[in-house]
């Protein structure tokens, strides 16, 4: 029978990868699971040590907060660069493109370390400030929320445009043309006819971007200078500075739970596969 | 059709946010430059002595170089692996092969700092801790979600019936995928393949769990650089490396038009 070998030989080139994979990555990940049911000892202990725990609760809170911001200002500034390169055809356009790829592929702890030097005590924004005699001290640009929110949406702008320019090139403008012959302003045209055919690229932007952020690492933890404890830089605090697996692995339980929850609900507005698998 | 306020907002907004997303990063130039010994703007004059010190220390050199080969040793096997994969799947095109490509991806979604807790655990237990073949496993694993997501974009264009009338012709099935499938995907290889030398050599999170002085990476160097002591050489690397994305963004987007 060809039709069965052949299947195996298409196997054969899945199973490499795949196999790594579950191997390497998803046993280790799970791994995570068994330790925070098990150290120090078996049961729930650190779920409900992690329960009643203000700190634990305060970082959650910090986390979605930063992350929802981090959206919101995302979708904002990204609507307004991908409309604009959609719609105003101009021979500035891919220059505009290019502009928005590029910090996509600037490591994000170069791009950390200049927003350390722009937003700093003796930082070049404070400098300039107080050069120009506008303020008398330095202003606490980082090493707070706001400083960890400038930098994040920074990052994850990139994040946002490009599904959003993805879904707009796809859209028509005869739709918008005819509201207008129809005397619709331009206003209202955008906001009844256009806008809403961009709610797809809108919401897997906004996916992506939670998502990431829920998660992320190195900004929050340079930026928030130990003051803004999002549920990632916890996790590494009780690990590495407290040596408290169980713990660290309970949250880290929780936080993978979170972001499973999300993706989940969200499934019901985004197309996932469309947003994660069929990317660019 | 006149210039309306509604095409202003929109225009000069767009112009501002990717002010917003390019000028500060380009900050590190200028200090770069610095004369002085810490951070911030030239005082005097021009300086190069923060470029002379990153070519003239060997900790920064080895890092680099260690940051380049893992990179493209990563790059290779993962733009191997993730490739055989998404030429798979596209031909399986059937539910079991949907499941394999959301496994694939899982890399994407769990926060980093999971993934790297579940990396130790398992690498000791490895003996893989502090290792160079522990940290390329480790990138090949986080690297391989864009490969095979750039290799499935390039075959969403392929034709189904080429492979097929490849095989009726007589070809066998790794003749086609080698003859018609590969050289259809290739476009998406290439983009996998930098978009994997990029996850590796950009990766710090891991890095920080399961490394521990064998194994220091040039984004160890920086994030180590930025935590104890701010010191302008950071901005020398930082600049080069801008440079360089600079230089390839501008051959990419000369290419493509």
């Amino acid at each position: 029978m060809p039709r069965v070998n052949e299947k195996v030989s298409y196997w054969m080139l899945v199973l490499p990868a795949l196999s790594i994979m579950v191997c390497f990555y998803i046993l280790p990940v799970l791994g995570i699971w068994e330790i925070a049911f098990t150290e120090p000892k078996a049961g729930v202990g650190n779920f409900v040590k992690m329960a009643g725990s203000n700190a634990v609760r305060t970082s959650f809170v910090i986390t979605f907060r930063v992350a929802a911001i981090t959206t919101v200002g995302c979708l904002i500034l990204g609507y307004i660069v991908a409309y604009a390169i959609s719609n105003f055809a101009s021979r500035l356009t891919p220059l505009m493109v290019a502009l928005v790829i590029l910090p996509f592929w600037v490591s994000v702890l170069i791009r950390s370390f200049s927003w350390i030097v722009l937003l700093g005590r003796s930082g070049l924004v404070n400098d300039a400030l107080m050069h120009a005699e506008l303020i008398e001290r330095p202003l606490r640009l980082m090493h707070n929320e706001l400083g960890v929110l400038i930098a994040m949406i920074h990052v994850m702008l990139p994040f946002a445009v490009l599904p959003m320019l993805t879904n707009m090139r796809g859209i028509s403008g005869i739709y918008v043309q005819a509201a207008r012959s129809l005397g619709a302003s331009e206003w209202t045209s955008f906001r009844q006819v256009y806008f809403p055919q961009t709610l797809p690229g809108v919401l897997s932007g906004a996916l992506l971007v939670f998502v990431l952020s829920l998660g992320f690492f190195v900004t929050p933890a340079l930026l928030g200078g130990g003051r803004v404890l999002m549920i990632s830089e916890y996790i590494t605090y009780q690990i590495q500075e407290f040596l408290n697996w169980g713990l660290g692995s309970a949250l880290s339980v929780a936080l993978l739970v979170a972001t499973a929850l999300v993706l989940l609900i969200s499934a019901r507005f985004v197309n996932l596969r469309a947003t994660l698998l069929e990317r660019k | 059709m006149q210039v309306s306020a509604f095409r202003i907002f929109f225009q000069t907004g767009a112009w501002l946010v990717i002010a917003f997303l390019v000028l500060p990063i380009l900050v590190v130039l200028p200090i770069s430059f610095t004369d002085t010994s810490y951070i911030g703007l030239p005082k005097e004059a021009l300086s190069l002595q923060h470029y002379a010190n990153y070519f003239t220390d060997p900790d920064w050199l080895s890092a680099t170089w260690t940051s380049v080969w893992v990179g493209l040793v990563v790059a290779t096997c993962a733009s191997a692996l993730g490739t055989a994969f998404a030429i798979g799947c596209w031909f399986l095109s059937d539910r079991a092969a949907m499941v394999a490509r959301w496994v694939l991806i899982t890399p994407i979604l769990v926060p980093p700092v999971v993934q790297s807790l579940g990396f130790y655990r398992f690498w000791v237990q490895l003996g893989l801790i502090d290792t160079h073949f522990g940290v390329i496993l480790a990138h090949t694993l986080l690297a391989l979600p864009y490969v095979s997501i750039s290799v499935f974009a390039a075959l969403s264009n392929l034709d189904r019936n080429l492979p097929r009338a490849a095989r009726s012709l007589g070809a066998s099935v790794m003749q086609t995928v080698w003859a018609v499938v590969v050289p259809a995907a290739r476009p998406g290889i290439i983009t996998g393949f930098i978009f994997a030398f990029i996850v590796s050599f950009d990766e710090i999170v891991g890095v920080l769990f399961i490394t521990v002085r064998n194994v220091e990476t040039l984004p160890k160097m920086i994030w180590e650089g930025i935590q104890d002591n701010i010191d302008p050489t950071i901005a020398a690397v930082a600049t080069m490396l801008i440079v360089l994305t600079l230089v390839a963004t501008a051959i990419g987007v000369l290419r493509r038009s």
